[in-house]
């Protein structure tokens, strides 16, 4: 649920612009150290991917559904600086093509992207350091982020809400409120993060931003297999990789049915 | 399926409000939010004479009012909100049907529902007479990071694509007899959500190599030529902001003395 304009008085709006102005000026700085050259389509992909993840509906009970907020998901997917980047567009893209709130952008990125993304990265770091080195505790410790990031951004709310309220309600009771009511959401985010992660890391360990020291990328190695090598002259080329590939060398199938393949290709132009 | 763009607000037309540059109208836009913004709630008046000027703004746009209203049916769980605020925040009661209700909360309720709407028409009436490519030029020329608005391009041209695989891979899980209900589809769901991820990331890397293949080097080519706006273009959206500041300042004397 996205602020709407004047929910939040002119100068606290104001100040909170110049904050998240800060806040995405510097992650794209560090974005930009981390992968220079990809920064544009990986951001833009995770935004679109973002966009797509909060239209995915999950049903709850009775007739009723939630959906995904994905601030820690982008995080521990991408890493922090990336992921807040991707939820800030989608905001600011929902605030000119439909949600409106455009005086409120600044409010809503930063408890959304800046709280939400970074701020649960650093819950997530901060689980990791506390749980053994193990790909499940990548998991558990997306879990306690997500679940934690949806209250914590609540908070973040509440404060804008005090300094610039426009509605006399009681503090006490609006905090109450909002952050019981988000515990409960926080549930649900971190069952559909904890799950979402965890399939990616069993396909795609690789891509775990939040995985990366947990494995070593392998050295690509060529080896001379006799068998693809007997196979391919026989007209077979695809049989042969796939009998190869059940070994397990798929590397060294690349190495060594590359060259087999482009050399019957010479032979073709020739005759 | 597919061909439905879900970020594609835009309404083709010819109106004064179609031609103008939209650096103009993102600049008119924001100005007006504000000054809608800072009317205070007690001038009733005020925000009835902004609900004209937007109404009006639709009018020369040739907007379809069901359009505008369906557009405006977002903020309907925000309604129920404001719906509450009579009734919970404390100050003087005042009878209403037979019920006690806050005086100041109906006020401030008023001020919340009519803030949020009137924001929201400007945006609708922006995005509805302003294609998405030239939103993004307009932000280029209003020298937003080069480096955001070629995030935001690169969302908007693929929100439809992964949106739409998102919605093959729904077709797919139903046609094997998946019906989600309860919380229990969570892991089926999300296990749909992390294929979602890997297929974006990978198409992701697969459109970095082809724009360096073809020749990409870090910041894309320069936007496409669009007519730079007229004088006449820019006194237009300033108009437009003066009439909203105009009603603002007055409405902050008249709601002022009325406190």
């Amino acid at each position: 649920m996205h602020i709407p304009d004047g929910f939040i008085d002119a100068p606290t709006s104001a100040a909170f612009g110049v904050v998240a102005v800060a806040g995405v000026g510097y992650a794209v700085k560090r974005a930009g150290e981390e992968n220079a050259d990809q920064l544009t389509p990986l951001a833009g992909l995770v935004a679109a991917f973002v966009f797509a993840g909060q239209m995915l509906n999950f049903p709850v009970a009775m007739g009723t559904s939630g959906h995904l907020l994905g601030g820690v998901l982008a995080a521990v997917l991408v890493g922090p600086w990336l992921g807040a980047i991707g939820i800030a567009v989608v905001l600011g893209v929902q605030a000119l093509f439909a949600d409106g709130g455009l005086t409120a952008l600044g409010l809503n990125i930063t408890n959304m992207a800046l709280v939400g993304a970074v701020g649960g990265y650093g819950l997530f770091a901060l689980a990791r350091r506390v749980l053994p080195r193990r790909a499940s505790a990548v998991v558990i410790a997306a879990a306690v982020a997500a679940f934690a990031s949806v209250p914590l951004a609540a908070g973040a709310f509440v404060l804008q809400f005090a300094l610039g309220g426009t509605v006399d309600l009681p503090l006490d009771g609006v905090a109450g409120a909002m952050i019981g009511v988000h515990c409960l959401i926080g549930i649900g985010e971190a069952a559909i993060t904890a799950a979402t992660v965890s399939l990616v890391l069993g396909t795609r360990p690789d891509l775990v931003y939040g995985a990366r020291g947990l494995h070593r990328a392998r050295d690509l190695t060529v080896r001379r297999l006799e068998p693809a090598g007997a196979a391919v002259p026989t007209g077979q080329g695809a049989a042969g990789v796939a009998s190869a590939g059940t070994v397990g060398l798929a590397p060294a199938v690349a190495g060594a049915g590359g060259p087999e393949l482009a050399d019957r290709r010479d032979d073709r132009s020739v005759s | 399926m597919g061909g439905v763009h879900v970020l594609d607000p835009y309404q083709p037309g010819h109106s004064v409000l179609h031609a103008m540059p939209a650096q103009c109208k993102i600049v008119a836009a924001f100005g007006y939010v504000i000054c809608v913004v800072v009317t205070p709630v007690t001038a009733g008046w005020a925000f009835g004479a902004h609900l004209l000027v937007l109404v009006t703004l639709c009018a020369v746009a040739r907007l379809r009012a069901l359009l505008v209203i369906r557009r405006l049916a977002l903020e309907l769980p925000f309604l129920a909100f404001a719906a509450a605020l009579p009734f919970v925040v404390p100050g003087p009661r005042v009878e209403v049907l037979g019920a006690g209700l806050s005086r100041p909360g109906l006020e401030q309720a008023f001020g919340l529902l009519a803030r949020a709407t009137l924001g929201l028409m400007t945006v609708i009436v922006l995005a509805a007479t302003t294609p998405a490519r030239d939103l993004l030029v307009g932000l280029e020329r209003l020298r937003l990071p080069p480096v955001i608005i070629a995030v935001a391009s690169f969302m908007i041209r693929y929100a439809g694509l992964v949106v739409d695989q998102m919605q093959r891979m729904a077709v797919a899980r139903r046609s094997r007899g998946h019906e989600p209900r309860s919380l229990r589809a969570t892991g089926v769901l999300a296990a749909s959500l992390g294929t979602l991820f890997i297929r974006s990331y990978e198409r992701g890397e697969r459109v970095h190599l082809a724009m360096l293949a073809r020749g990409y080097s870090g910041t894309l080519p320069g936007a496409l030529p669009t007519a730079a706006p007229r004088p006449v273009q820019w006194t237009l959206a300033g108009g437009l902001v003066v009439l909203g500041a105009a009603v603002a300042v007055t409405a902050r004397g008249t709601g002022l003395s009325a406190l």
